[in-house]
C-alpha cells in the first residue's frame, strides 16, 4: 500500500466520523524507491521523534538500513495515520554527513579522534572543575526534547545526584515549560488531564495559540474527521494568523501578539456572567473564584476588543460557544506558552474548564499540549528545572524519598532554590561561573533568542563546551569536543506523548560508524567519573535501557506519572498505554481527575506554587494556610502589556512559529529531500496594509531588523493580522555557503522569560521591515 | 495626631524605592528577569505614590518637616556583576520590608480613623508590597549560592 503525496495533501484523506465512534483506521506507508513491503526484511516498532503527537509506527529495515515507515493501525493515538515528517523524516538516519567519530579541538579545528580521547578530556576538565567548594556551579547540562526517558534519567541522576548541580535544563525550556507551569499552578502537579480520544466525544473545540495542522498533522486529521462527521464539534480558534485551523474555525479570533490574558479575562467574565459555569462543581472542587470572578469583572467585550485588537461581537460569539458546549475540549500550544503572561494565559484555560466542572469526562478534556516528542519525559525524569517523579524540590520530604531511591545523602541534591532555567545557565556562562557546558540533542546557536549574544557565550574562551549529537550543528561547530550519537532507529528507550502515551522505540539498525546511544555516553562518562552511591557502590549501575527503565518505574511509583505496571514487554506489540499504569490500572489510565480530586495536597503536590506576575514562591506556610486539599487553584491576574512593543522606530510586532515540513533546526528534517524542497528556505509573512506603504510587493526581499540584529528574506503578503510579522524559525546557517547571519528568526528575537514558567517570549519583539536590493 | 508623620515616611519611601528599581533595572539590564520585573515593579511603586497623594492632603496640617532620608541610608547606588546584583537586591529588600511595616503601621491607623478609604488603599498596596519582598527573596535565594560560593 502506498501513501499519496503527503507534502501537497499534508492530512490526507478524511475518514469521516460521528460522535462516540472509533476514529477509523487509516494505514499510511512511505518506503523506499522501488521497494513494496513484501520486500522488507523486518519491522521495528517505533513511534514518531519529530513532533509530540506520538505517532506509533513501525521502521522497516533492508538489507541492514533503515528503508521506510508504517503507521500502526493498533495504536490509540494515529490509528495507522503519519505526517509528512515521519513519512519522509526517517531519510536523515542514512544521510552521508552524519558524525561517524568524535572529535575534538586541536589548534583551533575539529579534528577526529577515539572515545577514550574525546572522554578523557570530558573528564579532566570535569574533575579539575569540580575539585573545591562550589565545583558543581561549574557545570551546566543542556538538553533535548528528543532523547529518551531511560537517557534523561540517566542524566537527571548524574547530575543531580553525582556532580549535585541545579543547573540542569532542556530546550523543553522553550516549547513546553509553561504547560507544565500551569499544570503545576492550576492542578498542583504536571500530568494532562485530557486524551486524544477526548476528540471522538467532544461537541467544541478550542484551539488557543495552537496551530494544530502544522504542529501535530494527525491529531488535526483526527479533529477534521469530527468535523467531517455527523453532529460534528464547532471550534473556536485563537491566533494571530490565518493558519489552517483559523480558517477551519467557526469562531477565529485574530489577537494581537501578547494580549491572550486580556482575552480569556473577557470570555471567564462573560461565562459567569451568563450563569454559564457550573456552581456546584466549582464550590466542591475549586478554590480561588471569588478573587477570579473579581479581577476578569474588569473585561467586558468592549475592552477585551480594543486591547486584542478584534471585535466585541467576536468576543461574545466566542463565550456563547466555549459556553454552550456539554462537552469542550481545549488544547493550548506556543501562541500562548511563548507569548507574553504565558503562564498566566495558560491558566485561564485551565479556569476555562475548572469554572465549566470540564476536567476528565469523554469529550471534556484539556491539553497544554507540548511542542516536542519526548519533553514530557524531560519533565518526568527531572533531567530539567524538575525533580524526577514530579517531586517537590521544596518539599524535604520529596527530597528525601529521592535520596532513599537513589542512596545518597540528601544534601547532595540540590534543592536550595528552584533547578536554574535554560537562559539563566547561559547568563552563568556568559559571567564565567559556568565554565563546562554539555549540550545533547539541541541547536541552541540557532534555537535560542537573541543569536549574537549567544553565539558569543558558545565561542566564549572560558567556556568548555561538549555537544552529542548526529551531525555538526551551527553549536558543534562551537564545541570543544564533539560526540556522535545514536538516534531514534538506532537505540531502544521509551517515550511518552503529550497525552501521556508511553511508546517503545526498539533499535532497528546499527548506528553509524562509532556513533553511541546517548545512554551509552552518559554512562560511560558516569562510570569513568566513578560516581558513587553512599555504599560505595555505582551510582549509576546500569548497562541496558530495559534496567534504567526498571530503576525510573521505582521511582515514579505513588507518583502522578507512575509507570509500576508498565514493562517493556507490555508495550511491545499492541497499542502504546497511557500512564498512571499501576497494578490497579493495569491498561493505564485515559483521564485524570474525573471525581474533581487534584494533586494539590500540600504533601503530594510538586509545587506550592508562584505569583503569577513576578514569579515569587509560595511558602510551604501559605500552600498549607489555602487548605487545597486536592481542590484546584482558580488563578487570576490582569493583563499588562508585552516587555516589548512596537513603537516608532520598530513599528512591527514579530511572532515567530513553524512550518508545517521542518522541525528545529532542520538537523533532520533538511535532510530529507521532500520536507526540505517543500521549505528550503526562510520567508517573512506580512499584512498587504504594512507592506503596501513600504513598497513591499509579493516575493520581493525584505530586511527586517530588531534591536538585536536582521533579518533578510522574500515575503509572503498573507497570513498574518495588520501590525504582525512572522519569521519561521528553523533556518540557521549549517547548509549555507559562509555563515550567513541574516537568516535565522532569533537574531531578532528578545532576551526576556515568562517569570513563572521561565519559558523565553519569543512572540514578543518589535521590528521594522524595508525592502532591500540584496 | 501624627498620622501625617507616617504617610509622609511612606510617601518618601515608595517614591524612594521606584527611583531604586530604575536604578537597579539600568544597571542589570543584562539580567533579562531583573531588568523587566523591576521596571514594572517602580510603576507599581509610582502608583502607590499616587495613591497616597490624596491622603497626604487630606492630613496635611499636621505633617510633619521633612523626614528622614531613607534613600540614602539604604540603598548605596547599583553595583555591578553577580555579587553586586545579590548586594542591590539586598537593599532593595531592606527598602521593601521598610515600607511594608509601614503600610502595616498606617492600616492600624486607618483603623483608628475609621477611614475606609485609606484602609482599602492600604489593603491594595500592601499586599502588592508583600509580593515585592516575595519576589526579592526568591531571586535571591537563587542568585546567592552561584554569587557566594562558585562565582
Amino acid at each position: 500500500m502506498a501513501t499519496d503525496d503527503r507534502i501537497a495533501d499534508p492530512w490526507g484523506a478524511r475518514t469521516p466520523y460521528g460522535p462516540g465512534t472509533d476514529w477509523p483506521t487509516r494505514v499510511d506507508v512511505h518506503l523506499a524507491e522501488g521497494l513494496t513491503e513484501a520486500d522488507v526484511d523486518r519491522w521495528a516498532q517505533s513511534a514518531s521523534l519529530l513532533h509530540s503527537n506520538g505517532d506509533a509506527m513501525d521502521i522497516a529495515v533492508k538489507d541492514g538500513r533503515i528503508a521506510g515507515v508504517r503507521g500502526r493501525a493498533v495504536d490509540r493515538v494515529n490509528r495507522g495515520r503519519l505526517g509528512p515528517k515521519d513519512l519522509y523524516g526517517w531519510q536523515a538516519n542514512n544521510s552521508p554527513d552524519r558524525l561517524t567519530r568524535p572529535l575534538v579541538r586541536d589548534g583551533g579545528r575539529l579534528v577526529e579522534t577515539d572515545w577514550d580521547t574525546a572522554m578523557g578530556r570530558i573528564v579532566d576538565r570535569s574533575r579539575e572543575l569540580l575539585d573545591g567548594p562550589g565545583g558543581w556551579g561549574r557545570f551546566g547540562f543542556y538538553t533535548s526534547g528528543q532523547l529518551f526517558l531511560e537517557e534523561y534519567y540517566a542524566l537527571a541522576v548524574l547530575g543531580k545526584a553525582g556532580i549535585g548541580t541545579p543547573h540542569m535544563d532542556g530546550n523543553t525550556r522553550l516549547c513546553t515549560a509553561t504547560a507544565a507551569s500551569s499544570l503545576k499552578e492550576s492542578f498542583g502537579t504536571d500530568g494532562q488531564p485530557g486524551s486524544y480520544a477526548d476528540v471522538d466525544h467532544c461537541d467544541a473545540l478550542a484551539l488557543w495559540g495552537h496551530n494544530a495542522a502544522a504542529t501535530q498533522t494527525v491529531l488535526w486529521s483526527r479533529m477534521l474527521d469530527r468535523r467531517r462527521g455527523t453532529d460534528a464539534p464547532a471550534l473556536l480558534a485563537v491566533d494571530p494568523r490565518t493558519t489552517p485551523v483559523a480558517r477551519e474555525a467557526d469562531v477565529h479570533l485574530a489577537v494581537r501578539p501578547g494580549t491572550n490574558v486580556a482575552l480569556l479575562n473577557g470570555l471567564l467574565r462573560e461565562i459567569i456572567a451568563k450563569g454559564w459555569y457550573d456552581e456546584s462543581y466549582v464550590a466542591a472542587h475549586t478554590t480561588g473564584f471569588e478573587a477570579l470572578a473579581r479581577t476578569v469583572d474588569a473585561y467586558p467585550p468592549e475592552r477585551v476588543a480594543e486591547i486584542c485588537g478584534v471585535e466585541a461581537r467576536d468576543v461574545r460569539r466566542a463565550a456563547e460557544l466555549l459556553g454552550g458546549a456539554q462537552r469542550l475540549l481545549s488544547t493550548v500550544l506556543q501562541g500562548f506558552y511563548q507569548s507574553n503572561q504565558a503562564t498566566a494565559a495558560a491558566c485561564q484555560v485551565n479556569n476555562l474548564h475548572l469554572l465549566r466542572g470540564m476536567i476528565g469526562h469523554p469529550g471534556a478534556g484539556l491539553l497544554q499540549m507540548n511542542g516536542q516528542p519526548t519533553a514530557q519525559n524531560n519533565r518526568e525524569c527531572g533531567a530539567d528545572g524538575d525533580l524526577p517523579g514530579f517531586r517537590n524540590w521544596a518539599n524535604p520530604e520529596h527530597v528525601a524519598q529521592l535520596a532513599r531511591l537513589l542512596n545518597v545523602e540528601p544534601r547532595i541534591i540540590p534543592t536550595w532554590s528552584p533547578p536554574t532555567h535554560a537562559m539563566q545557565i547561559f547568563r552563568y556562562a556568559e559571567q564565567g561561573s559556568i565554565r563546562f557546558l554539555w549540550v545533547s540533542a539541541t541547536n541552541p546557536a540557532v534555537s535560542l533568542p537573541e543569536l549574537a549574544r549567544i553565539r558569543r557565550i558558545l565561542a566564549g574562551e572560558g567556556l568548555f563546551l561538549v555537544v552529542q549529537d548526529l551531525f555538526l550543528t551551527e553549536t558543534a561547530a562551537l564545541a570543544d569536543v564533539v560526540l556522535p550519537a545514536a538516534t531514534w532507529g538506532e537505540k531502544t528507550g521509551t517515550f511518552t506523548n503529550a497525552d501521556r502515551t508511553v511508546h517503545l522505540s526498539e533499535r532497528a539498525v546499527d548506528p553509524p560508524g562509532e556513533a553511541r546511544a546517548d545512554l551509552d555516553i552518559f554512562l560511560d562518562y558516569a562510570r569513568r567519573m566513578d560516581f558513587r552511591d553512599r555504599d560505595g557502590r555505582p551510582l549509576l549501575p546500569w548497562r541496558e535501557p530495559e534496567e534504567v527503565f526498571a530503576a525510573w518505574r521505582e521511582c515514579s511509583r505513588g507518583r502522578p506519572c507512575d509507570y509500576s505496571g508498565l514493562s517493556y514487554a507490555k508495550l511491545r506489540g499492541g497499542s502504546g498505554v497511557q500512564w498512571p499504569c499501576t497494578d490497579l490500572a493495569p491498561d493505564g489510565t485515559e483521564r485524570l481527575y474525573t471525581y474533581g480530586e487534584f494533586n494539590t495536597d500540600s504533601d503530594y503536590c510538586e509545587s506550592y506554587g508562584q505569583d503569577l506576575v513576578t514569579g515569587a514562591e509560595v511558602t510551604p506556610e501559605q500552600h498549607r494556610a489555602k487548605q487545597p486539599g486536592g481542590r484546584a487553584f482558580l488563578h487570576a491576574v490582569d493583563y499588562q502589556p508585552s516587555a516589548e512593543t512596537p513603537g516608532t522606530e520598530y513599528p512591527l510586532q514579530l511572532t515567530t512559529g513553524r512550518s508545517l515540513y521542518q522541525f528545529h533546526t532542520r538537523t533532520k528534517t533538511g535532510r530529507a529531500p521532500e520536507l526540505n524542497g517543500a521549505a528550503p528556505d526562510v520567508w517573512v509573512e506580512l499584512h498587504p496594509d504594512d507592506a503596501g506603504p513600504a513598497g513591499i510587493a509579493e516575493g520581493d526581499r525584505v530586511r527586517i531588523e530588531s534591536p538585536r540584529g536582521a533579518v533578510v528574506a522574500p515575503a509572503r503578503l498573507t497570513g498574518v493580522r495588520p501590525g504582525v510579522v512572522f519569521i519561521p524559525f528553523h533556518y540557521g546557517w549549517w547548509d549555507t555557503v559562509g555563515e550567513p547571519h541574516d537568516r535565522a528568526a532569533n537574531e531578532l528575537t528578545l532576551t526576556a522569560w515568562d517569570p513563572v514558567s521561565k519559558q523565553p517570549l519569543f512572540k514578543s519583539g518589535a521590528v521594522r521591515v524595508a525592502r532591500t536590493e540584496d | 495626631m501624627h498620622v501625617a508623620h507616617y504617610l509622609g515616611l511612606l510617601h518618601r519611601a515608595e517614591a524612594n524605592l521606584a527611583d531604586a528599581y530604575r536604578e537597579v533595572a539600568a544597571a542589570h539590564a543584562a539580567e533579562a528577569d531583573v531588568f523587566h520585573i523591576v521596571g514594572r515593579l517602580a510603576v507599581q511603586c509610582d502608583t502607590h505614590v499616587e495613591r497616597l497623594a490624596p491622603f497626604v492632603d487630606r492630613y496635611a496640617e499636621e505633617a510633619p518637616a521633612e523626614p528622614e532620608r531613607l534613600h540614602a541610608e539604604l540603598f548605596a547606588g547599583a553595583r555591578s556583576g553577580g555579587l553586586g546584583l545579590l548586594r542591590d537586591l539586598h537593599d532593595l529588600y531592606l527598602m521593601v520590608s521598610y515600607a511594608d511595616i509601614t503600610w502595616t503601621m498606617l492600616g492600624q491607623a486607618a483603623a483608628g480613623l475609621r477611614d475606609d478609604d485609606l484602609a482599602a488603599v492600604v489593603t491594595a498596596c500592601e499586599a502588592e508590597t508583600a509580593t515585592q519582598l516575595a519576589w526579592l527573596r526568591t531571586r535571591m535565594k537563587a542568585a546567592a549560592p552561584q554569587a557566594l560560593v562558585v562565582a
